[in-house]
């Protein structure tokens, strides 16, 4: 008897029954396309919806109707929303975003700068931020409901309620203002080198750090808590597993979902949500990019920032699902 | 001079007096206004200045749709750092208001001020080692010229019809007379470049006393000195770096930690916080720049002069000065004009607070009900604020006022110059022709108080050709008269510019002109270790 793949089954069927994985990558990848264009679509009208245009609020009050008329003239404004649309997503499937309608500057040129300090940033608050939160939130399980949990529940939590701002505000009267030992303002340049970058951005990695510590580590702590006391870890238990085992083979892979989940959101804010900390420590990254522009409606930069933000969440969402189904056979076979 | 008014000058030569202080007791001991300022301001360059040193600048107003192209210079930073490395042909006086030579030596109207001749400065070099010629700068006044251009001076030169060079002079004709045409030529767009910056407008390749090194729109700008500057009396520091920095919280960090030395946009609110930092000193200077109450004179119920007039006595100018400038600034007289322009129509009665003749022409107009007035935060800092305390002067007067808060967002294509009355901003003019043909004569593009009037129209052209001054001043006067008792502007107060330094800033020159000594801080002061 041959096997059942062999037995005629089409063999795309068959090998998404040997690799259920894949199938599901797949899956999530053609569906954070069709997000994608849906969300192109969401910004592009949004923009279109927003008062006032570009001309007349780049002008501000020295713009004469002639000037006015010249730019959108110049820029097709004049042309419908459609046609515009579909230009744009057609330029935007290349990677060419066009250029700005305020310095003519090429978008993709330019974002790839405030990109680069943006993930630059980023990448420190993450690194240490992920492994102190999950070190702190094991931690606090192994203490729970003594002293050093309580500590740091009260400090997570305290850390959490304050607005960021304040954070930074806090954190630059204190080490820039009145010690004198942090570099304030933040502002990173092309020709600058690596020793005075990291200098510059100690502080905003400080405030991010604490702005995403309590929301990491309190969740850490809640999965490892669920999974503990459940019946089937009172089984592993009983039936003589040491403690590492019973924690790498059946707490680890069901406690990583909830935390995955969460460090992928907020590694998704660390690069998109961080714009009041770039404000405050004119630190010259993507979110101020995108603010300035909507205030003038530059609007190809504010669609290409609009589709790239989109794209990290969808992107660490995706890693985030696939390393949690990788994590726990269970969840490759939805019922 | 006195021997006290002396002992003033000395003390601010030796740089332990501001301006505001020097005003106020020169004044007091009997100094007119003018003397005071020109005293002031020979002292002031009486400080022997340093050369070198690496100055830095924490500015507000920048972004990174920001472009270095002279024509389409709009925020504060590009108003500062194009100073830097660009000249014009003519600039204003500091404390006068009146032309001064840049690169253009000299000029001659015509009898009917409708040409203009200008000796072009020779021998002075471009960054890129070019001399100057008088090509470059027809080249250039035809940019800003072009009625496709975008340029941000389009509105000023419209009425230049012919630009053209002869021999080493340019001359420039108008469409008619202008008294002023100098002083329309110092508008910041107007910076010579080569060739006209027809081919890099954006190269920031000019004449001025700084060459700019490193360009990041919204994030930085850094010079070094123009080693070949065609000036000996500006250009003080060795390099210039000028950062953006749009939130005042983070301009008050960075100055009172030493890490910059000037910052732009100091908050009323939070001046007198940051006034007992011992290394920081506050540079307040009279400006042109004024936050109005406009009323739509074509507009029910505003198309009422006893309404307009009983809206007007009941506005507490004092308070509003107080209140909202935090007495950095001084009370408006309900026309645009204040005592910073040339030829400024004194001995105008300042009209006060009064609810009694509020009332009295409140009845008269027979209206009543309530008077929706529109603000937003975006039209002043403190502009709600504002609102609500004029809502409540003229409550005094029997006068309801509702106050509807408008989102910020497009509040200047929506609310202003659409909606009748609404709260808003000028930033003032160089001549006091300007400030009414931009929004006060009929066909004005941004009559926002729909003031139509054709005899004020009329004394306007006539004005603007007349070169005879005491007779200019007379039809000045008239014109603030008109505006002032049946148009539809609520001038309450112009706004002082507020910056603030740190003490090793020295030889500031408080400029009437504009904000930030006119855009000129870098070029003008210099350090002291």
């Amino acid at each position: 008897m041959a096997t059942s793949v062999d037995d005629g089954e089409p063999a795309l069927l068959g090998f998404a029954k040997r690799f259920p994985l894949l199938v599901l990558i797949a899956q999530r990848l053609g569906l954070s396309v069709v997000l994608l264009f849906a969300v192109s679509v969401l910004i592009f009208a949004g923009v279109e919806a927003l008062p006032g245009d570009f001309a007349t609020t780049y002008l501000g009050q020295s713009a004469t109707p002639q000037a006015v008329a010249n730019i959108r003239k110049d820029l097709g404004l004049d042309q419908p929303v459609v046609t515009r649309y579909v230009e744009w997503l057609g330029g935007a499937i290349h990677g060419d975003f066009g250029n700005s309608w305020a310095s003519r500057q090429s978008v993709s040129e330019q974002i790839g700068k405030r990109l680069g300090n943006s993930l630059f940033l980023a990448f420190f608050a993450a690194i240490i931020s992920v492994p102190l939160a999950v070190g702190l939130g094991m931690l606090a399980v192994h203490f729970r409901n003594r002293f050093p949990d309580r500590l740091i529940n009260v400090i997570s939590l305290a850390a959490i309620s304050l607005p960021e701002f304040f954070v930074g505000y806090l954190l630059i009267l204190f080490f820039a203002v009145k010690f004198g030992v942090a570099t304030f303002p933040a502002t990173v340049y092309d020709d600058m080198d690596l020793l005075d970058r990291l200098k510059a951005i100690a502080l905003p990695t400080a405030t991010l750090v604490l702005v995403v510590l309590a929301h990491m580590m309190r969740m850490t702590r809640a999965a490892i808590l669920s999974v503990m006391s459940s019946a089937y870890m009172e089984t592993a238990e009983l039936k003589g597993l040491s403690a590492f085992r019973a924690i790498v083979k059946h707490a680890a892979p069901n406690a990583i979902a909830p935390i995955i989940n969460v460090v992928a959101l907020n590694l998704a804010y660390l690069v998109v949500g961080v714009v009041v900390v770039e404000v405050v420590f004119v630190y010259p990254g993507m979110g101020q990019y995108m603010v300035d522009a909507v205030t003038v409606r530059d609007m190809p930069v504010v669609q290409a920032c609009g589709l790239i933000f989109a794209a990290f969440y969808i992107l660490l969402n995706m890693l985030a699902d696939i390393i949690a189904i990788a994590a726990n056979p269970r969840l490759r076979h939805p019922r | 001079m006195s021997d006290y008014t002396k002992f003033l000058a000395g003390r601010v030569t030796s740089g332990g007096m501001n301006r505001r202080e020097f005003m106020g007791r020169a004044m007091a001991a009997g100094l007119t206004l003018a003397a005071a300022s020109s005293l002031y301001a020979s002292s002031a360059s009486a400080q022997e200045p340093k050369r070198g040193g690496h100055l830095k600048l924490g500015l507000e107003g920048g972004s990174a749709t920001d472009s270095l192209d002279p024509a389409k210079a709009l925020s504060q930073v590009l108003f500062c750092v194009n100073r830097n490395w660009g000249d014009l042909l003519v600039e204003s006086h500091p404390t006068t208001g009146e032309p001064v030579a840049s690169l253009a030596e000299s000029w001659e109207p015509s009898a009917d001020a409708s040409q203009w001749t200008f000796k072009i400065r020779k021998g002075v070099q471009f960054h890129n080692g070019k001399e100057m010629t008088i090509d470059d700068v027809v080249k250039t006044l035809e940019r800003h010229t072009d009625e496709k251009s975008e340029s941000g001076a389009l509105g000023v030169m419209k009425s230049i019809t012919k630009i053209e060079a002869k021999g080493d002079d340019l001359v420039l004709t108008l469409t008619e007379g202008n008294a002023d045409l100098p002083l329309l030529l110092s508008d910041y767009h107007l910076i010579i470049q080569p060739g006209g910056g027809y081919d890099e407008p954006t190269a920031a390749v000019g004449t001025g006393p700084y060459k700019l090194t490193g360009w990041e729109a919204g994030v930085r700008a850094t010079f070094e000195r123009n080693e070949n500057d065609w000036r000996s009396d500006r250009g003080y520091v060795d390099s210039i770096e000028v950062i953006t920095m749009n939130d005042a919280t983070a301009r008050i960090a960075a100055l009172s930690s030493g890490q910059v030395h000037f910052i732009n946009r100091v908050d009323p609110k939070t001046v007198s916080l940051l006034k007992r930092a011992p290394t920081v000193e506050i540079l307040n200077t009279s400006g042109r720049g004024h936050y109005v109450f406009i009323m739509h004179c074509d507009t029910a119920p505003f198309d009422n002069n006893d309404l307009r007039l009983a809206l007007k006595y009941a506005m507490d100018r004092e308070t509003m000065v107080d209140k909202i400038l935090g007495g950095y600034g001084k009370v408006g007289n309900d026309f645009p004009i204040n005592e910073t322009y040339a030829l400024f129509p004194e001995g105008i009665e300042q009209r006060a607070y009064d609810p009694d003749k509020a009332a009295f022409h409140y009845k008269k107009s027979g209206h009543d009900g309530t008077v929706l007035l529109r603000t937003s935060e975006v039209a002043f800092p403190g502009a709600v604020d504002a609102a609500v305390l004029y809502q409540e002067s003229a409550k005094k007067a029997g006068i309801n006022i509702e106050v509807k808060r408008e989102p910020g967002d497009g509040y200047w294509s929506n609310v202003w110059n659409v909606q009748p009355f609404c709260t808003s901003y000028w930033g003032g003019r160089p001549t006091q022709d300007q400030m009414y043909s931009t929004a006060y004569l009929s066909t004005a593009d941004w009559n926002d108080t729909r003031f139509k009037r054709p005899d004020f129209d009329k004394k306007l052209l006539e004005a603007r050709s007349e070169l005879d001054k005491d007779k200019r001043k007379e039809m000045y006067r008239d014109m603030a008269m008109m505006v002032r008792d049946e148009g539809g502007l609520i001038l309450p107060m112009f706004n002082d510019f507020v910056n603030a330094s740190t003490k090793q800033v020295k030889g500031y020159v408080h400029d009437i002109g504009n904000d930030m000594s006119n855009g000129y801080v870098a070029t003008r002061v210099w350090l002291e270790s």
